[in-house]
């Protein structure tokens, strides 16, 4: 049960139980070297006692952690070479910021000349140099969580692990931040593992998403591949929006109230994701698109977003379909609408 | 917010009480001080002979320095007593967290006179401990030292004050955020460097507001010498009392008084400014 | 997460030394007080009620209950009197010289009671007043302010001043604003000082010793009966002081427990 190559952590039917509730159960991740790595889901899924896990905080009750050919989870938390960025950075109060950062490398008795170099060297990193004799509570959020990363990295871990360190940040720092890390993952080449709930930050920044629902892992992938073909319907609802299609299937097609595409499935139902984006409103007398289909249908409701427009068209009984508008959408309440079939994503569940 | 009315009647009546009660006595008390017993009487002419009656006495000052002696030898032995317990309750302890904290104020509210008198009958050459050890035969004779002592007084107050000592450092413990904890660990903190480095740092302030307290009312103590300290346990307020009492001397009494008063003053904005900069340290 | 909880961990050992050798000495009391003959010896022996009932029939140690208890309504009733707004005042308003006040009202938990004591005796003397049980409750009223300012401006700091401004807002008074919200959330505060004073003042033998006349309180009665010897009646005594206390110590945690956000 050792770590394949390219492998850094590998994580392998992790169990935990809390009283009765099982918080995880038979997780099974691998975690790629050098990348950025975000575990999303909502709370409750399970996935800040998986970091804990990883960190040391928790013990599994059944199943094991590996890093790189060696045990990880027997380590009491001191001694694994990962590191933490707290969801409320705990940064010692009464220490200075340069105390902080240094905190880890003195704890490792290492030399002082040294210490003060890579110290330096992190604060530049971060842009918090100026900072380095303040004590945290002078700081805003935002520098506050750089002095976190700073405190973090400076130790060169193997593994950095991030708890939520900008759900505290209003949305354009948020923004930033995100940028920010993203960049800076890059430049070290350290493997990220990043908790959060938000699934554009999930988007934004990673090489790979794990999704996490009750404790279980929904689906691993890429963000593209996770968007563009949901395993479940909950994937596919959970990132960005979608239309769940709950569909008859007769004769090799598959049919939603108007709505009907081919569908080799021999099923008698399924259920189908497809994405308000990939529907499109055609005008009339345009000539269809080689295998799209078409259906007419009534204009229920429309929000204006800004940059689109969000349509609930009622194609047939049952058929409540969102359709995004790019632009501003003209007048009509009757409307034909095309999708391309292999846009239609089959479900698992 | 508040009408004037409203605030004169709501502060008034307490500052006046106050005022009535609390600082006319203690100024009272001050401008006895200055005064002079003659023939049994006390006059009432201003003079600093008191004063310097305390510094020319070796008597008083050795009084002081025993007393000074005995409440340091508390202070630390209530710390060493009271520091280890709080932290075990506030981090090794969860389900039995709260009755263990009941359980170490509950002596706090039991009558003071009770726990003197509890050491009394325990140290006593008729008692409880010497008897023990004699029929148990550990002692051939009961030990005499035991009562009557400075060691007796010590202990009784160690007795008395330990709960007041563990109080405040249990709670600036609890306020500790256990991600600090967790951060340090993560860190590669070892146990040791987690406590001195972090834990220790954060409790200070209430380590140095419980020793404070034990120390200046260990200081100005008159009632366990009375009871167990012999006349080699007498304190510095014993002093005090004898001169209101028998030896009829108020003037001079109350010098010691204010002069405790104004060591216990000092003690405590000392304290206080210390405590004030590492709250402020730490941002609380 | 933590070290390993090891059952015998030298710190597990040293907190149940500690709590032995804050109990063991009252145990050892109660224990004696059922003592057949003296106070000390080892082993105890003679399994007897006898001092209980001795008690019972002890007029004076009635009497001087009776004092005490007395005395302790009265300080209850002055430090709530003057205890409750002076917090209100230190907790609300501001206004010069707050520090001043704050340091004032709370100085005599600090301070050795003898110095409170003997300033309260010379003040009196001064007076012309006679010492008696009123200057006995005078002083215990006086110096318990403190601790009723101390309680109630706990409960005062955990209750949330919006809902003081709500009501202001929507058009009451400060007297109506006091009793229907800050008087009702600070209840349990009040009845918690209320509590704790009592009990202090029942013990009270510091400040006691000097304002006290020709009647004694308990403690004083107490005492001096300790001058002339021990006898297991007092054993017998502290006992049930020491089971008083605990009834009252708990019900005042659970007031305390019981206030919103504690």
């Amino acid at each position: 049960m050792m770590t394949p190559d390219g492998v850094l952590l590998s994580i392998q039917g992790v169990t935990k139980r809390f009283g009765a509730t099982a918080v995880l159960e038979a997780v099974s991740i691998d975690i790629k070297e050098r990348e950025f790595l975000t575990v999303l889901g909502e709370s409750g899924s399970g996935k800040t006692t998986l970091l804990r896990i990883i960190a040391g905080f928790e013990q599994p009750d059944s199943g094991e952690v590996w890093m790189k050919g060696e045990r990880l989870d027997t380590k009491p938390p001191n001694r694994r070479n990962v590191n933490t960025v707290f969801q409320h950075y705990a940064l010692f109060p009464h220490l200075s910021v340069f105390e902080n950062v240094a905190y880890g490398l003195r704890a490792r008795n290492i030399e002082k000349s040294e210490v003060t170099s890579r110290v330096t060297a992190a604060l530049a990193q971060m842009k918090i140099e100026e900072f380095a004799r303040r004590r945290p509570a002078q700081l805003s959020g935002g520098q506050q969580q750089r002095v976190a990363v700073a405190r973090a990295l400076v130790n060169q871990p193997s593994l950095l692990l991030l708890d939520e360190p900008l759900s505290a940040l209003d949305a354009n720092l948020r923004r930033y931040m995100q940028a920010e890390l993203k960049a800076l993952q890059r430049e070290v080449g350290i493997t990220f593992a990043f908790v959060t709930h938000d699934q554009e930050e999930a988007m934004t920044l990673s090489d790979r998403i794990v999704l996490l629902r009750r404790g279980r892992v929904e689906q691993i992938d890429t963000p593209r591949d996770i968007y563009n073909r949901p395993r479940t319907s909950y994937a596919a609802s959970f990132i960005g929006q979608t239309n769940l299609l709950a569909a008859q299937i007769e004769n090799r097609r598959a049919r939603l109230g108007d709505l009907e595409w081919p569908c080799a499935s021999g099923q008698r139902q399924a259920l189908f994701s497809l994405r308000p984006e990939d529907i499109r409103i055609v005008a009339d007398g345009e000539p269809a698109k080689t295998n799209g289909v078409r259906c007419r249908g009534f204009v229920r409701s429309r929000v204006f977003t800004g940059a689109s427009e969000l349509l609930e068209v009622e194609c047939g009984t049952g058929a409540l379909l969102k359709v995004r508008v790019s632009g501003q959408f003209g007048a009509p309440d009757q409307v034909t609408v095309e999708v391309a079939p292999e846009r239609i994503v089959p479900l698992a569940e | 917010m508040y009408s004037r009315t409203y605030r004169n009647l709501v502060a008034i009546p307490p500052f006046v009480w106050a005022a009535t009660f609390l600082i006319v006595p203690y100024a009272f008390l001050f401008s006895f001080s200055f005064w002079q017993v003659r023939s049994q009487a006390i006059v009432h002419e201003w003079t600093l002979a008191n004063y310097r009656q305390l510094i020319d006495n070796p008597v008083y000052l050795s009084v002081l320095f025993r007393s000074a002696r005995i409440a340091g030898s508390v202070t630390l032995l209530a710390l060493a007593l009271g520091f280890p317990l709080a932290y075990f309750l506030s981090f090794r302890t969860k389900t039995s967290k709260n009755i263990l904290y009941q359980l170490v104020i509950i002596p706090l509210w039991v009558s003071y006179l009770v726990r003197a008198y509890a050491w009394k009958t325990i140290l006593g050459s008729d008692g409880v401990l010497n008897t023990l050890l004699t029929y148990t035969g550990i002692l051939r004779h009961p030990a005499e030292f035991l009562l009557y002592s400075p060691l007796a007084v010590t202990l009784t107050l160690t007795h008395i004050y330990t709960p007041f000592v563990f109080l405040p450092i249990y709670a600036s413990l609890e306020h500790i955020p256990r991600e600090l904890i967790e951060a340090s660990q993560d860190l590669g903190a070892s146990a040791a460097r987690t406590f001195w480095a972090v834990v220790f740092p954060l409790a200070l302030p209430g380590v140095l507001g419980g020793a404070t307290f034990a120390f200046v009312l260990s200081l100005g103590d008159f009632l366990a010498p009375l009871l167990v300290g012999g006349p080699t346990g007498i304190m510095i307020s014993n002093v005090v009392v004898s001169l209101f009492g028998a030896a009829y001397n108020w003037p001079l009494g109350a010098a010691i008084s204010a002069c405790m008063l104004l060591l216990v003053a000092a003690l405590i904005s000392g304290t206080e400014r210390l405590e004030l900069r590492l709250r402020h340290r730490d941002a609380r | 997460m933590m070290a390993p909880a090891s059952r015998f961990h030298w710190l597990s050992v040293h907190a149940a030394a500690v709590f032995a050798f804050l109990y063991l000495p009252i145990v050892v009391l109660i224990v004696y007080s059922f003592n057949g003959e003296s106070v000390g010896g080892f082993p105890p022996h003679g399994w007897t009620l006898h001092w209980y009932r001795a008690l019972l029939e002890d007029d004076a140690l009635w009497s001087s209950v009776w004092n005490s208890v007395s005395i302790a309504g009265c300080a209850v009733a002055i430090s709530v009197l003057f205890g409750v707004p002076a917090a209100l005042a230190l907790e609300r308003a501001s206004f010069p010289g707050r520090t001043i006040f704050r340091r004032l009202v709370l100085l005599p938990l600090i301070l050795p009671g003898i110095i409170t004591g003997l300033s309260l005796l010379a003040f009196f003397v001064a007076a012309g007043a006679r010492l008696s049980l009123i200057t006995v409750a005078i002083g215990h009223g006086t110096a318990l302010i403190s601790v009723a300012v101390t309680e109630v401006s706990a409960g005062l700091h955990k209750f949330d001043r919006a809902q003081e401004e709500a009501s202001r807002d929507l058009g009451a008074g400060e007297w109506r604003t006091f009793w229907r919200v800050t008087l009702p959330n600070i209840r349990l505060s009040v009845i918690a000082a209320m509590l704790l004073v009592f009990t202090l003042s029942l013990d009270e033998i510091a400040v006691t010793f000097f304002l006290v006349g020709r009647e004694n309180t308990l403690p004083l009665e107490i005492w001096s009966r300790l001058r002339r010897g021990i006898t297991p009646e007092i054993n017998a005594v502290s006992s049930l002081i020491f089971g008083f206390s605990l009834i009252t110590i708990v019900l005042w945690y659970k007031l305390r427990r019981a206030r919103p956000d504690e």
